[in-house]
């Protein structure tokens, strides 16, 4: 299991690597960001002293060693807009980012996977089709058009719920929790709901194809021969298979909702990660855009590698395989 | 004294989009205690549907539609699901065809022992782990306690089958429906798991119905021989006298078609033709359209079940005539 493990963890870093190579390239070849940043009527020597301060004068190779260097050190830059380091910038924004992403997360596995089972056990009654009609609706909504209709019926037309923003924050570890704050859960439930209103549709889909693959098995007869209840059958022969592609998605599902709920965090002005993205593009604040591009890329790396951490845990099979190999 | 296993013109159908499929049509049988009954037949001729009916295992758009199923006595036909439960695992176990595939892949052997322990028994987790380690040994597995804690994909198939023949035989069950348990195995596996069972079977007393399409499998094993064709049971007998001299054409037909009665170099017997579709049956005998002794009459009515000589029962208008056996 440890040498999985670390196995695992040195793949990983290859990819961080070769991502890093790849993301510097790609950022380095957009636009010049000292047009941006300098008054228009700057004169040449204002525009030598900032190219100076930036680091731009140097080749790029240079650069690219320096930005290696001080990576590694978790350094990933300063931020050419605010001044300030881009790495804090970014994970100043993340606790907003990351409770909305779990939130969502746990209410996707939590409707979705029992949704899933029932349509799956029932597939061939009106309750098993109407949730994967719903579930279809679910797929095809776009995420911004849910919000706003969401905003618009429960903070406008019902005014139960606020309509964007971040409500008051419980303090952990110098960092700011909506959930840590009963006040605060009002103000997440919307931005989550529709963050997790495409997920619940995945999870549901893939619980019903998996119950109903897994309820064909003579695994179940064989289990239903032995005199077990259905819950049991249900709720550990059946989950337990079930749940290995569930919690694969789910993981990468995770990463692409904490880096990518950009519409979403817009939509409810939720001052996340997501939001701080679109504002250093606009800017071309190379730094905070390279520096957050690293940080997901490290981020999925990790969470693959609890994923299958997690799938060896689910799936004897899979332990014996990496211990011989 | 009762039989423990008495079938009485049990019918399970199919209702399908296409039609009903009668995959039982009216069968009887019973097994003694600690008998061996073979159920023999073709794929799709119901041997299996006969065997989950008797586990009250048919799931829709099957039901049975009409019959007695009586264990040691009790009736079984029209039992709530709850009741049922009571029933399988511990009076009557089943065992599967694919050992491969019987056992959960991602449970331990010993969460699937304890938790088939503790569905009918009100005792304690320890207890439960020590009869699963007693079972396991029974059937002759090897350092159980560490077998315990493995996983079904460290077992050999044969392994496997033994652990799901432990775990049928954890509350000694009155009877067994064994459905192939053999089929996928290799040859000396099979005749291990066979002496195995016929040990067993023999030290508790349970009955058991092999199910099988392999009438060398049964012939050594089962006190008596029941063929089924078409959903019905054609010639149910003694096994002995079944062999010796089938009275059948069907039943003839099979024996021939075994490669060992078989003239070497000689092109291997078969029978004629292919099972017929449950959903258009021929009118009359279901198997005259391929039966060499075919008269006109086996095209208007299905033979009446009959009884003939040395304790056999007989679906056929014109059965093989005694001398006319294999020699």
């Amino acid at each position: 299991m440890l040498a999985f493990i670390l196995r695992r963890i040195g793949q990983s870093a290859f990819v961080i690597l070769a991502m890093a190579a790849l993301v510097f390239l790609s950022v380095f070849a957009i636009g010049n960001p000292i047009d941006i940043l300098l008054a228009p009527d700057a004169d040449q020597i204002e525009r030598e002293q900032a190219i100076v301060r930036l680091g731009l004068d140097k080749p790029m190779w240079e650069q690219f060693f320096v930005f290696l260097v001080n990576m590694l050190h978790g350094d990933l830059g300063r931020s050419f807009v605010h001044g300030s380091d881009a790495v804090h910038l970014i994970l100043g924004r993340l606790p907003a980012t990351l409770e909305l992403a779990i939130v969502a997360l746990f209410l996707a596995a939590l409707v979705g996977v029992p949704l899933g089972v029932i349509a799956g056990m029932k597939s061939d009654t009106w309750v098993g089709r109407s949730i994967m009609t719903g579930s279809i609706v679910g797929f095809s909504l776009p995420n911004f058009w849910f919000g706003i209709m969401m905003i618009l019926l429960f903070a406008v037309e019902l005014q139960w719920l606020p309509s964007g923003g971040r409500g008051p924050t419980g303090t952990l570890f110098g960092l700011e929790f909506s959930l840590l704050n009963p006040a605060g859960w009002p103000n997440l439930i919307m931005p989550a709901m529709t963050l997790a209103i495409y997920k619940v549709s995945l999870v549901i889909r893939l619980a019903c194809a998996g119950t109903r693959e897994a309820l064909l098995q003579d695994y179940v007869r064989f289990a239903r021969a032995k005199g077990l209840s259905r819950t049991r059958i249900i709720g550990v022969h059946v989950l337990k298979n079930i749940l290995i592609p569930i919690v694969t998605v789910l993981g990468l599902e995770l990463g692409s909702m904490i880096a990518f709920a950009v519409v979403t965090e817009t939509v409810f002005a939720w001052p996340g990660m997501g939001k701080l993205l679109i504002d250093s593009i606009a800017r071309l604040d190379r730094p905070v855009i390279v520096a957050y591009l690293m940080i997901v890329v490290a981020m999925f790396a990790m969470i693959n590698l609890i994923v299958d951490i997690l799938y060896s845990v689910l799936d004897p099979r899979v332990r014996i395989t990496e211990t011989a190999g | 004294m009762s039989a423990t296993l008495e079938v009485k013109d049990l019918s399970t159908h199919f209702f399908t989009r296409a039609g009903v499929v009668k995959a039982v049509d009216s069968i009887s049988f019973s097994v003694e205690r600690g008998q061996v009954l073979g159920l023999v037949g073709e794929s799709g001729s119901g041997k299996t549907v006969t065997g989950l009916s008797i586990m009250g295992l048919v799931d829709r758009p099957g039901r049975i539609v009409s019959g007695s199923i009586k264990l040691a006595g009790q009736e079984l036909v029209g039992l709530s699901e709850r009741d049922w439960r009571t029933i399988r695992g511990r009076k009557i176990a089943m065992i599967f065809q694919d050992p491969m595939m019987t056992l959960n892949p991602v449970l331990r052997i010993d969460t699937q022992m304890i938790e088939t322990v503790l569905a009918h028994a009100d005792v304690s987790r320890e207890s439960a782990r020590e009869r699963s380690r007693q079972a396991l040994s029974r059937v002759g597995i090897p350092s159980p306690d560490e077998r315990l804690t493995a996983y079904p994909h460290q077992f050999s198939g044969g392994m496997r089958q033994r652990v799901a023949i432990a775990i049928a035989l954890l509350h000694d069950p009155e009877l067994i429906i064994a459905d192939e348990p053999t089929t996928a195995l290799d040859v000396t596996i099979q005749a291990q798991i066979i002496a195995q069972v016929q040990k067993l079977a023999a030290e508790t007393g349970t009955s058991i119905v092999w199910v099988t399409h392999d009438l060398a499998v049964v012939s050594g094993l089962s006190d008596r021989l029941a063929v089924m064709y078409a959903g019905r049971l054609i010639e149910e007998g003694p096994t002995a006298e079944v062999l010796r001299h089938p009275h059948h054409p069907y039943t003839l037909g099979l024996l021939n078609s075994l490669p060992i009665n078989n003239p070497q170099g000689q092109p291997l017997n078969q029978i004629p033709g292919s099972t017929p579709s449950l959903l258009r049956l021929p009118p009359g005998c279901p198997f005259g359209p391929r039966c060499s002794h075919r008269q006109d009459d086996c095209a208007s009515a299905a033979p009446p079940e009959t009884s003939v000589d040395h304790g056999v029962r007989l679906r056929c208008f014109h059965p093989v005539a005694r001398q006319g056996a294999l020699a």
